[in-house]
């Protein structure tokens, strides 16, 4: 996958928030991601730390990373099911015209900054 | 610690820069075709076919992208079409403003329709939007007709899927009906061309609707 473009995606977005707010450091970024978006979180936050020390406002910032349950819907039988376990096919009615409502997700939830640097 | 809430999606960015250089494009009359593959699928072989069946009606050109070398553009410039390499700097993907910068290193004045050579690859370029017109996914018979149902997303966002190598089929076991099944329990309204790029078999079907769709 390519977890080190996101990180690049996310410093750039971190960079243009902290400018606009005139934020010198950040301490932390919380970024949430789907279940089912094939990032692979330790290989993010090895990038992560790589790649933050090429910026002076993120080279001390923690990533956290929270998840989004993946969940899909089934449009014969609309129910919801959980993704991971179940797959494209619904196991309330073995209908396969589903799809996925949560779980694709890569966000960035919020950044943290230490109250003297405002 | 004091909190700023984002909600920002990491994606939008990029799907903002890809409409920009879609709109673009389609300002200037210009079409771009987003190619997808495994390496070796034959990517280059079959544009190279492409541009000789279009020639003196439409004027090509190919953005050439790989983590390194510049093999592809030779081929493509030895082949009579305009073309760049671009080197992703180990990326595993295009994205739209390395797009933007490439057609901007080319320039596209003189040619009507631009592909786009992805990166071999069927899991992380489907994911970025190029600013491609329509993005379309070659899968050689050699890779087998499973591909589908492994590489799901490639598919989903293909309007078009080219089955390459289809004079190989001899020596491989692969079943052209369980393909399409395949293919179209990721995208149902998916337009699957069986074709040789060494050839030329099964061609005139796929340079019609490419005509068609530009126009």
């Amino acid at each position: 996958m390519h977890e080190l473009g996101v990180v690049f995606y996310v410093i750039k977005d971190v960079k243009k928030v902290a400018e606009e707010n005139n934020i010198k450091k950040v301490e932390s970024v919380t970024v949430e991601i789907g279940e089912v978006s094939g990032v692979v979180h330790s290989m993010l936050k090895d990038c992560w730390d790589w790649a933050k020390k090429k910026e002076p406002v993120t080279e001390d910032t923690e990533l956290k990373i929270e998840t989004i349950e993946a969940v899909t819907f089934c449009e014969d039988c609309e129910k919801d099911y959980p993704t991971v376990k179940y797959g494209k096919k619904c196991p309330h009615c073995g209908s396969e015209h589903t799809f996925l409502k949560t779980g694709n997700e890569f966000m960035i939830k919020e950044i943290g900054v230490k109250d003297e640097d405002n | 610690m004091k909190i700023i809430e984002l909600k920002q999606d990491i994606f939008k960015e990029n799907e903002v820069t890809a409409d920009g250089v879609r709109a673009e494009l389609k300002d200037a009359g210009k079409f771009m075709v987003n190619v997808m593959s495994s390496p070796g699928s034959g990517k280059t072989t079959t544009l190279l076919k492409t541009i000789e069946l279009l020639k003196g009606d439409v004027r090509c050109a190919v953005m050439e992208c790989d983590i390194d070398a510049s093999v592809d553009a030779e081929r493509i410039a030895e082949g009579g079409g305009k073309s760049i390499q671009l080197h992703t700097g180990g990326m595993c993907h295009m994205d739209a403003a390395m797009t933007k910068q490439g057609l901007m290193e080319m320039g596209y004045d003189d040619v009507d329709l631009i592909f786009i050579e992805n990166v071999g690859n069927l899991v992380c370029p489907a994911e970025f939007d190029t600013g491609a017109h329509m993005n379309m996914t070659i899968l050689s018979v050699p890779e087998g007709d499973d591909k589908p149902a492994k590489y799901p997303l490639v598919y989903e966002v293909s309007e078009v899927v080219l089955i390459n190598k289809i004079d190989a089929k001899a020596v491989f076991d692969f079943d052209d009906e369980l393909v399409v099944k395949r293919i179209h329990a990721c995208n149902p309204n998916a337009k699957v061309f069986f074709v040789s790029a060494k050839t030329g078999e099964g061609f005139d079907e796929w340079i019609d609707f490419l005509k068609n769709r530009m126009s």
